[in-house]
């Protein structure tokens, strides 16, 4: 009898090999755990056995069953499985076609550039301020050491406001650079603790304008992002570390700087940062017209006058400035090569950020 | 500034190469824009072999030592089949050749047999490379063998032009007497420009021997000064002149020389080429010395006719007065204008009048001609700021002009005077009256400054002991005097550009500091005290405005603060209505449409969606910026913070799949601004219907498609589509123009500090909707008022779905459909609370608004 029921047993399982759809599995369960099967039959014989064999026998005819059942349910998972599977791959999409386009908004680039450059000198302790665009000729020259008539106000032809009255030495215009802002901000910060002025880190960012005709290397209006940093310790060499800190994290760890020796009234010593042409890695090329360095910013040690203007004593306190145009620093990093660009407003142009 | 090198090694001796130089000199601030080879070799041609490291701008030629040397024309004969060219027996130091030229300035010569003092001319033998003479600009050629006319010519007498001097192409260069034959011309007088662009504070250095100091100091070689001396061979000079200044504020000093039975001539080779190289027309040898010593030591000189000054003073000895124009006066300039003078000009006069605009041009009557015999040398100081008034009231910049404005020391004067008229001497055979006039009212005073090493330490952040710090100042010129560990710097007499106590300091720190070499001084970090960090609130909220608005979906853009009164009336639907007195206007506009500043953002915006009307099916565009309002009493205008949106088009980009191609309408725009508000935590913004508030309306727009924003008291501003009138000024897209014109200021008012977050509800909710038939008329605004204030505190949401009109629902009459949320924060509701709070609800709708359940 037990040999009978290894056989019932063995020869269900191979059928179960064989059996290869949903179709088969339930004909091999009628066929091998159903009412008529040899197995069911062995359990109705059950009861014909004699008494001592009926355990051995009964357990063994469960077991056998169980593991029917097992098998079963095994081959049934495995053969949903491979369905599903044969039925994904009819399910095949063209992955290269183009997906559904999004509406996406953008940032202008100069407000992309500025907001870069601003945040590396946020993280240097500099704060944003900003001042107004109509000036008085007081701060945006006199008060940083431009006296009337001084000749480097000639390359800074301004746009003078029309107040309909004779204001002298004292015209309203339009400002050349974010510069006025260092007079202002330093009289701000410095209210803040009368007579015990405190430093100053600050980043002056707006717009500025000169009258000049509007070709692709110059523009009537255009960004500018001031800095200033007033205190009691600071040096020139201060003033080559910070920027050039800020140019390895803006233009990348390997980019050398260098410092020139040039001239703003507002500033003494004053110089010009060159930095490394990162076009051609300072060989020279046409972007570099050819030196090898391209001119990022001026800057300078803040003029005696400037201090004392602002409200800081010039024998207790030193400070260095900086300026750098946004719209000059995005045409370098994305070789754009005219400036009118950014006031065009042209969407073929803003949709490439 | 053009600096020619072999004029620079008058002064200094330099070793270094060219380029090399160049790069000293710009780093020191003389920024060398450009270096023209004009016979030296080129920087990496030559020599090491190895391409020179990139400075700046390199252009020119060089000559081949073996290919381009001097010569010696012998005899000019005239050529057989050709009038207009002639043919030259030249010898190159080692053999003689016949040489083609149609050179005019050899004519004179042809014919004369040989030369009894035979012509040195710079002579280009077959093979060499030199600039096409008869090509605009500078084409090289290489000069080949060829027949003209009937005569084999193979090589040539160059022109300053084939040589790159110059752009002369009238004559063949003829050398000095002095010159040698067959030596390479390179050698003789090979050269190379530096372009040097100088900003202002380097006045003293707009001179050959200005650059040569710097040159000396950063190089550490001896500066080797002019001769100022010259040889007076005539009689005393003290009764033949005299001199009255006005105004010694005007005129600190005036001196005079004078020289007589000159012959005006032209001036020795050397000295064209030299005043070509730096950019000057060489004229005669008179005024060629006057511009040769300007050039040299920066003093400009003028040089009248001394015997037209003596017929104007009725032949007597002529006195000079130097003096302000006076009212009306005039003066004929040797350019041939007749220049009507303001006050703050300042003149050279003799008795008869005006004869010269000081610092400016002279005067066209006493002027330098070729019938001069008597020349009065005036070496003068000017006040820079009247010369500079002037140069711009008459726009006649000069390059005297130039160095008066920017300001002369006028100890300077007599050293120009003196060397002026030893060239006039030497170059036109005319004998010097002794002495100098000099009137010399008003020295400056050289300012001294004491420094030491704490204030380098303090600025430069370097250490230097009292006598490194003399050391470098002592190669600018400063006299020193080291006294412990400070020093006395004394300013030398060729600048004026150096002030007193720390001002004084800060400009020798900048001296310091160049000629130590910006290079050297160390990188450090601050280590100065952090500054208070004050953040910038409005800044920060202003960014975040501009990242949520992209986040929905818009481009930023930027435009012109500049406009015209013309192009914001279009905003208007009849544009004559314009208030035009309102704007702030520019007095000197750049163009006729930019000139005020901008009253509207949204004028700006529209233009910009004109200009791409064309490039997008889908415009979403927004800008940040001020606008400008004149204030009644006040020097400044106001600047307003204001913030345009604009949308046009598709409500969703083209794509190969079904995307929604309908045109964006009034409430894309609302559900932009209510997704702006919503994202900054702003609650509480009313849409009023215009005429909502008596008067208030914004003509642009459609009024019945646009709604004025409200918070409280507070306006943000107008929403809407454009009124159709308006829309018609512009060229637009076919698509319904949908623009808001917001106070920016109000809108960052209305930002809370934090935003508060209420609970998670931890009991079901019950949904249900809830359709209303009521008039046109109420607004669906008043609906959901309504709504909530009957719904109480277990109404936690609320969402219209539908809006309908037509069929049941009758006529005059729309159907709002609604889905209800209620909700408690403490237990789940039973069906009987939610039935009641549901009837509240439909009884306040009907007393309020007639509004009826839908059927
Ligand atoms: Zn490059």
């Amino acid at each position: 009898m037990l040999a009978q029921l290894d056989q019932i047993e063995q020869k269900a399982l191979d059928e179960l090999q064989a059996a290869a759809d949903e179709e088969a599995l339930q004909q091999w369960k009628v066929t091998h755990l159903g009412r008529s099967s040899p197995l069911m039959r062995a359990f109705d014989g059950l009861g014909g056995l004699p008494k001592e064999e009926r355990p051995q026998i009964g357990r063994r005819a469960n077991e056998v069953k169980r593991r029917l059942e097992e098998a079963l349910e095994e081959r049934s998972g495995a053969l949903r499985q491979a369905a599903v599977l044969r039925s994904l791959s009819a399910e095949r999409l063209d992955v290269t076609l183009p997906g559904r386009p999004v509406a996406r908004g953008r940032l202008h680039p100069t407000t992309l550039t500025m907001r870069q450059i601003t945040a590396v000198f946020a993280e240097m302790g500099f704060q944003v301020y900003r001042s107004r665009e109509v000036e008085l000729d007081v701060y945006n020259f006199q008060l940083l050491n431009f006296p009337p008539h001084h000749p480097a106000r000639e390359m800074q032809d301004s746009f003078y406001i029309d107040t309909g009255s004779e204001r002298g030495d004292n015209p309203v215009l339009m400002r050349t650079h974010t510069s006025p802002g260092q007079v202002r901000s330093m009289r701000f910060i410095a209210s803040l603790y009368p007579g015990d002025p405190p430093p100053v880190r600050l980043v002056l960012p707006g717009m500025s304008f000169r009258y000049e005709q509007v070709t692709s290397r110059s523009e009537m209006q255009f960004n500018q992002i001031e800095g200033i940093a007033v205190g009691r310790h600071i040096t020139m060499g201060d003033l080559k570390g910070t920027l050039s800190d800020f140019a390895r994290r803006f233009f990348g760890q390997n980019v050398r700087s260098r410092f020139r020796a040039s001239h703003f009234p507002f500033t003494e010593p004053s110089a010009e940062m060159d930095i490394e042409c990162f076009v051609c890695g300072g060989a020279g090329c046409p972007v570099c017209k050819r030196t090898g360095w391209l001119e990022i910013l001026g800057c300078g040690m803040v003029h005696p006058t400037v201090l004392a203007n602002g409200g800081y004593d010039p024998e207790v306190y030193t400070g260095f400035a900086f300026g750098l145009g946004p719209e000059r620093i995005a045409m370098l990093r994305h070789r754009i090569d005219d400036i009118r660009n950014f006031y065009a407003n042209d969407l073929r142009f803003l949709e490439q950020f | 500034m053009k600096v020619p090198i072999s004029w620079l090694k008058d002064f200094v001796e330099i070793e270094l190469p060219v380029d090399e130089l160049a790069h000293r000199l710009t780093m020191a601030g003389l920024e060398v824009d450009e270096i023209r080879f004009v016979g030296l070799p080129l920087p990496g041609s030559g020599g090491d072999g190895k391409p020179g490291q990139p400075v700046t701008k390199i252009s020119g030629i060089e000559w081949d030592p073996e290919k381009i040397v001097t010569a010696a024309v012998l005899e000019v004969k005239p050529h057989p089949n050709a009038d207009r060219l002639v043919l030259c027996e030249l010898d190159d130091g080692a053999q003689t050749h016949i040489v083609l030229t149609g050179a005019p300035n050899l004519y004179p010569y042809k014919g004369l047999g040989k030369l009894e003092k035979p012509l040195k001319v710079a002579y280009a033998r077959e093979g060499a490379r030199i600039y096409d003479g008869h090509q605009p600009g500078q084409a090289l050629t290489t000069l080949k063998r060829a027949k003209i006319r009937g005569v084999e010519s193979y090589s040539m007498i160059c022109s300053e032009k084939e040589l790159g001097i110059s752009e002369s192409h009238e004559g063949v260069i003829i050398l000095d007497d002095e010159a040698p034959v067959g030596v390479a011309l390179v050698d003789y007088m090979g050269d190379a420009v530096l372009d040097i662009s100088l900003t202002p504070n380097l006045a003293r250095d707009a001179n050959i021997l200005g650059v040569a100091r710097e040159v000396a100091a950063i190089t550490g070689k001896p500066l080797r000064h002019p001769d100022y001396d010259f040889r007076a061979e005539g009689a005393a000079l003290d009764d033949m002149v005299s001199i009255v200044i006005e105004e010694p504020e005007l005129n600190p000093r005036f001196a005079v020389g004078l020289i007589r039975e000159i012959e005006i001539s032209a001036s020795p080779y050397w000295v064209q080429r030299r005043l070509h190289l730096a950019g000057m027309r060489p004229i005669n040898n008179i005024v060629d010395a006057t511009n040769y010593v300007m050039l040299e030591i920066g003093q400009p000189l003028h040089a009248f006719d001394y015997d037209l000054l003596v017929k104007r003073a009725g032949g007597k000895a002529p006195t000079i007065i130097t003096r302000r124009a006076r009212q009306g006066e005039e003066l004929t300039t040797l350019d041939g204008v007749k220049r009507r003078l303001d006050d703050f000009t300042v003149l050279v006069c003799d008795t008869l009048g005006p004869v010269a605009m000081a610092g400016v041009m002279g005067g066209l009557e006493t002027e330098v001609t070729e019938n001069t015999r008597s020349v009065l040398l005036e070496g003068a100081s000017w006040n820079f700021i009247n010369t500079r008034r002037t140069v711009n009231a008459q726009k006649l910049p000069s390059e005297a002009a130039y160095r008066f404005s920017r300001g002369v020391h006028p100890a300077m004067a007599t050293r120009g005077v003196g060397r002026g008229l030893e060239m006039m001497r030497r170059w036109s055979g005319g004998v010097v009256y002794r002495g100098l006039v000099d009137n010399y009212p008003l020295p400056p005073v050289d300012s001294v400054v004491e420094i030491g090493p704490p204030e380098v330490r303090r600025w430069l952040g370097i250490d230097l002991s009292a006598v490194e710090i003399a050391e470098i100042l002592e190669r600018l010129e400063f006299k020193t005097v080291v006294q412990g560990e400070r020093v006395l710097a004394a300013t030398p007499d060729h600048r004026l550009d150096i002030g007193t106590g720390v001002i004084g300091v800060a400009d020798l720190m900048e001296e310091i500091a160049r000629i130590y070499g910006y290079e050297r001084i160390p990188e450090t970090r601050m280590a100065d005290e952090l500054p208070h960090q004050l953040g910038n609130p409005e800044f920060e909220r202003e960014e975040r405005v501009r990242d949520l608005l992209v986040n929905l979906g818009l481009q930023e853009v930027v435009t012109y603060r500049m406009t015209s009164p013309e192009r914001e009336s279009r905003l208007l639907p009849d544009p004559s209505q314009a208030e035009t007195d309102a704007y702030v206007r520019i007095a000197n506009p750049i163009a006729n449409d930019r000139n005020v500043l901008r009253r509207s953002l949204l004028s700006s915006l529209l233009e910009v969606v004109e200009r791409n009307a064309r490039l997008g099916e889908r415009l979403a565009l927004f800008e940040i910026g001020p606008v400008f309002h004149a204030l009644p009493g006040s020097d400044l205008p106001e600047e307003e913070a204001r913030l345009a949106l604009a949308l046009c088009g598709r409500r969703q980009p083209p794509a190969w799949q079904a995307s929604e191609a309908a045109a964006m309408d009034f409430y894309d725009l609302k559900g932009i601004l209510e997704g702006l508000f919503s994202a900054l935590g702003i609650e509480g913004v009313r849409f009023e219907p215009p005429g909502a508030a008596e008067g208030v309306s914004s003509s642009s727009f459609h009024p019945g498609k646009c709604a004025r924003l409200r918070l409280g008291e507070r306006e943000l501003g107008w929403m809407g589509e454009l009124h159709p009138l308006v829309r018609a000024h512009y060229e637009l897209p076919d698509a319904p123009l949908l623009a808001a014109d917001l106070s920016l200021a109000a809108l960052l008012e209305c930002i809370p500090a934090h935003i508060q977050v209420e609970p998670l509800a931890a009991y079901p909710p019950v949904l249900e909707d809830l359709a209303l038939v009521l008039d046109e008329a109420i607004p669906a605004e008043r609906v959901e008022q309504v709504i909530r204030a009957a719904g109480g505190r277990m109404l936690k949401g609320l969402r219209l779905f539908d809006v309908y009109r037509g069929g049941q629902t009758g006529e005059g009459k729309k159907s709002l459909a609604y889905s209800l949320t209620y909700q408690s924060s403490e237990k789940t509701l039973t069906d009987e609370e939610v039935l009641k709070i549901r009837q509240r609800i439909i009884r306040e709708l009907e007393k309020e608004l007639g509004a009826k359940l839908r059927a």
